[in-house]
């Protein structure tokens, strides 16, 4: 069992470094189209990039047999399938519209994915008793399908933003295309700052109350935010620059929101630094490469991918988990936070399908909906989870 | 009705935009679709005539035209969004914990907000008047809307001929001219047909058209919406639905709540497994978890059915209908009832067993005594000749403000006031005795009480549950699924072929994805001398 579950970690990393490859291929489409009707970059790109999409299968289906379930039931292998997911929703639309340059984006968003993933517990965990049922893998499987499609839509909506905005000026719509890339930049500051620590093996202890009871609190990243009330019993350990306050609450908060705060610094770090090479806005010196892009192309993708994954979602998300929630826990709609925030999801997609009939709503605006549409998907993954939690925090 | 005839003869409804027959714009309807603003027609609903946009006077016809407008739906699943994401920010009260007092518990734990929270009735925001309004309202939206714009819109596609009308086709957003006295129309022709459209033809002119049924999808998954909330709303008439939740302890057998007095369960056994922690898969998770990982809960059950006539205070007479487990995702299901693992108790207290000694000498037995802890006597008579009267029973002691109280009448931590009458004696000696507690209260007693043994149980708790809104409900997810899978996956396309002296006109229409429909345009006049035709669109933004 050991080696497979080896075998199978070697696979994901395999898959990672695949993905990376057919992103610079796809980076690659960029002067291709200058020469004319040549689509070789774009061709092997899509071709490694399914090559990547097998590895990572790979990973999944052995992982599967390690440990005998679906592994779909922690935030890791939940986040790995999701990136996965994307993976086969930008092949699914790249054959419908053959978009090079849609993959270098939706490639490193993706990686982004997988590797936050890695950020969370790896070890494969036993299934509690609601999670034995087959319905775990029918629902997560399928829900995470749709998010994955209805995530492309997002990439697509990036990628017109930064073709369409007008870069002349600064304005409302440059300054949020600023904050959705810091935002990227931030996942990336905090996988960097979670490994790097990690690799460095760095462990700060504390002593502080927990729900009235002196608990021992580990933090794997220097504290900036300590526990409320905590005391440092680690030695050299770096003392936190403030508490956290007193109505966090739960046994890691303090500790979540101390990895939080890394992220936004060493985003804000990152995107400092990128600023100051560029010397423009980030989505200005990217724009002048998607020049060629037919943005009218890039909306009916973004749309595309609404109108099929909007039903795949609805059937993992809200149907197949209603089915099995009856049977698990005797009602098929029972308001936790994970099923309204998929119930939020459902919404927020039919308004966008129901705006779609105005006119008015294509191009900026529905570039924008989708954007936020895949905020509510990682708000629902991450903030759900972490923060708000309920029955569904496995956590 | 002021009814319209066109010039091509077809009478056209009060309220038309776009003649049924020859697609021809009505002029003094064209404000309705906004035609007038643009250079293209407005083409989401042919230009057909809808209720909504006819009729404005009366008050019905102002409430009918709220509801059916698309803005209005919009705003209704917007506001319902963020009343939803409201209701997560913190616990609804059927997630706090049970036995706590609501006002409290939000105050204490969430301070301000959580004080606020609960004074707007957010804790219980989902079965809120106002929420309920709002789901309402979407679902009055969607009839009306529904009914506002299908009708018009499957007449006019029925009635549509092949010959349209110049302004028609110069009018739609895919259109071109071809100069040509080499046009191929039966390849056309063929073509279309490879590409599995319907061709009609009329004097030359052709309509060729694919998936119309795409566009019921909508009336179709808003038919699964309304079925689904009738569904639900049926969830409040009782005979529909029955939840009622049971506690049985092992070996008992009790009658199931919600049944009427019908049927009855025994608990055998109650069985919670928990995984291996030697098991080479699992172990570094369970480690890291720091205690046992459940694996299984599980209920050993015999359902019986009575057999007798209901009369209070009578024994029933009971007919073994199943055995069965309850378990986690595998509920017992019995006539149209179901029982699902829902809760447990370990380890209660099932029976103790005291004995009298004397104070000084723990070996010394006057006797013992055995207490049922779910239906204690009140006094025990030993053959020593010792008398034990029960004062105070705490099934689940507690000290509260210095007094001793009961928190629960269930026996988990079960302690007594016990007065012993010596033989012969008329005044008592009293011990309080709980679990790891002898106290002798006045310090003066001979005799003492001692915990010789005990005994425990599990307690299982299922929940009961009919529901006959399920096949409904399920009904309505089925059709919406049909609808949406029908209007997203399939499109409507037209392209519309019109003879000129010298060539011809091209145009081409599509409800959604237009990049496609031109990639279609481009495969089917291949090889036909037609120009392709351009998109009049233009994307401002």
């Amino acid at each position: 069992m050991g080696d497979l579950s080896t075998l199978s970690s070697n696979l994901l990393y395999a898959a990672f470094f695949i993905y990376l490859i057919a992103t610079f291929f796809f980076g690659g489409t960029i002067r291709d189209k200058g020469k004319g009707k040549s689509r070789v970059a774009g061709n092997i790109g899509i071709t490694i990039t399914i090559i990547g999409f097998l590895t990572q299968l790979g990973y999944f289906i052995t992982r599967w047999i390690a440990s005998q379930h679906a592994p779909v039931s922690n935030l890791f292998e939940y986040t790995t399938f999701f990136g996965m997911m994307l993976i086969f929703a930008f092949i699914i639309l790249y054959f419908i519209y053959r978009v090079d340059l849609l993959g270098l984006f939706a490639l490193p968003i993706a990686l982004l994915i997988i590797a936050f993933a890695s950020m969370f517990p790896t070890e494969i965990s036993p299934l509690v008793p609601s999670l034995q049922s087959h319905w775990l893998y029918i629902h997560v499987t399928t829900a995470s399908l749709g998010q994955g499609i209805l995530s492309v839509s997002f990439v697509a909506g990036l990628v017109f933003l930064i073709r369409q905005v007008d870069q002349t000026k600064r304005s409302k719509h440059t300054s949020w295309l600023e904050f959705v890339i810091y935002v990227l930049f931030a996942t990336i500051a905090f996988i960097m700052v979670t490994s790097i620590f990690g690799a460095m093996e760095y462990e700060a202890k504390f002593q502080a109350p927990v729900n009235g009871q002196q608990a021992e609190i580990t933090y794997g990243v220097p504290a900036i935010a300590g526990p409320a009330d905590g005391e440092v019993i680690s030695e050299g350990a770096m003392g936190p620059l403030f508490e956290a306050p007193a109505w966090m609450r739960g046994q890691d908060a303090a500790k979540k929101l101390n990895t939080f705060l890394w992220s936004l610094f060493g985003g804000l770090v990152i995107y400092g630094l990128v600023r100051l090479i560029l010397r423009k806005r980030v989505a200005a010196a990217i724009q002048p490469l998607l020049k060629k892009l037919n943005p009218e192309l890039v909306d009916e993708v973004s749309y595309r991918a609404v109108a099929i994954g909007f039903p795949v979602f609805t059937l993992g998300a809200i149907i197949f988990a209603s089915i099995w929630a009856q049977q698990a826990w005797d009602r098929f709609w029972g308001w936790d936070p994970k099923e309204v925030w998929a119930l939020i999801t459902f919404f927020f997609y039919a308004a966008y399908l129901h705006l779609r009939l105005s006119r008015g709503w294509h191009g900026l605006r529905s570039a924008w909906l989708a954007v936020g549409g895949f905020g509510i998907i990682m708000f629902n993954l991450i903030a759900v989870n972490l923060v708000i939690s309920g029955l569904h925090s496995y956590a | 009705m002021n009814e319209i005839t066109c010039e091509c003869g077809h009478i056209n409804p009060e309220g038309t935009v776009l003649c049924e027959s020859c697609g021809k714009p009505i002029e003094k309807n064209q404000h309705i679709d906004g035609n007038d603003q643009k250079e293209l027609l407005n083409m989401r609903y042919d230009g057909s005539a809808r209720r909504s946009q006819t009729y404005n006077r009366t008050i019905i016809d102002k409430i009918w035209n709220f509801f059916s407008s698309v803005k209005v739906g919009v705003w209704l699943i917007v506001l319902t969004l963020i009343a939803s994401a409201v209701g997560t920010i913190l616990p609804q009260e059927m997630y706090i914990p049970p036995n706590v007092d609501a006002a409290t518990h939000y105050r204490d734990q969430y301070g301000l907000l959580g004080q606020i929270y609960y004074q707007l009735g957010f804790h219980n925001l989902f079965s809120s008047w106002w929420y309920m309004l709002l789901l309402a309202m979407i679902g009055i939206s969607i009839v009306i809307a529904s009914i506002d714009r299908f009708f018009p819109l499957y007449k006019t596609l029925k009635k549509q001929k092949p010959k349209r009308h110049e302004l028609f086709m110069k009018k739609q957003r895919v259109f071109g001219t071809t100069e040509s006295d080499q046009v191929d129309v039966e390849r056309f022709k063929k073509n279309l047909k490879k590409n599995r459209f319907k061709v009609y033809e009329e004097n030359g002119h052709i309509l060729a058209e694919k998936n119309r049924f795409a566009r019921w999808g909508p009336y179709v998954n808003h038919i699964g919406l309304i079925i689904f909330l009738i569904g639900s709303l049926l969830r409040f008439v009782p005979f529909f639905y029955v939840d009622e939740f049971v506690w049985i302890r092992e070996g008992e057998t009790a009658m199931i709540p919600g049944t009427d007095g019908q049927y009855y369960m025994k608990n055998e056994e109650f069985i919670l497994e928990t995984y291996d922690e030697s098991d080479e898969r699992f172990k570094e998770a369970i480690q890291k978890q720091g205690g046992p990982i459940p694996k299984t809960y599980q209920t050993d059950a015999v359902i019986y059915e009575r057999t007798d006539e209901f009369i209070p205070g009578k024994e029933p007479e009971l007919k073994e209908v199943k055995t069965a487990s309850a378990k986690m995702n595998h509920p017992i299901k019995f006539d149209d009832y179901a029982l699902y693992q829902a809760s447990y108790q370990l380890n209660e207290f099932k029976e103790m067993t005291f004995k009298i000694h004397d104070k000084e000498n723990e070996d010394s037995n006057y006797g013992e005594f055995t207490v049922d802890l779910t239906n204690p006597k009140s006094e025990y008579e030993l053959e020593s000749g010792h008398r034990v009267v029960i004062d105070s029973y705490f099934p689940e002691y507690e000290m509260k403000d210095g007094e001793p109280v009961s928190v629960s009448k269930y026996p988990k931590n079960p302690a007594f006031v016990f007065h012993v009458y010596p033989p012969g004696e008329t005044s008592p000696e009293t011990s309080f005795l709980g679990i790891g507690m002898n106290i002798d209260a006045t310090g003066e007693n001979d005799y003492k009480l001692g915990l010789v043994n005990f005994d425990v149980r599990d307690v299982t708790g299922l929940t009961v549950k009919k529901d006959f809104t399920l096949p409904i409900i399920g009904l309505g997810g089925a059709i919406f699924m049909i609808g949406v899978i029908q209007g997203m996956y399939w499109n409507h396309r037209r392209i519309w072929l019109q003879p000129k002296e010298n060539g011809v006109w091209i145009a081409g229409h599509t409800n959604k994805n237009w990049f496609a429909l031109r990639r279609e345009i481009d495969k089917v006049i291949d090889g036909t001398h037609i120009q392709k035709p351009v998109d009049q669109y233009e994307m401002k933004d």
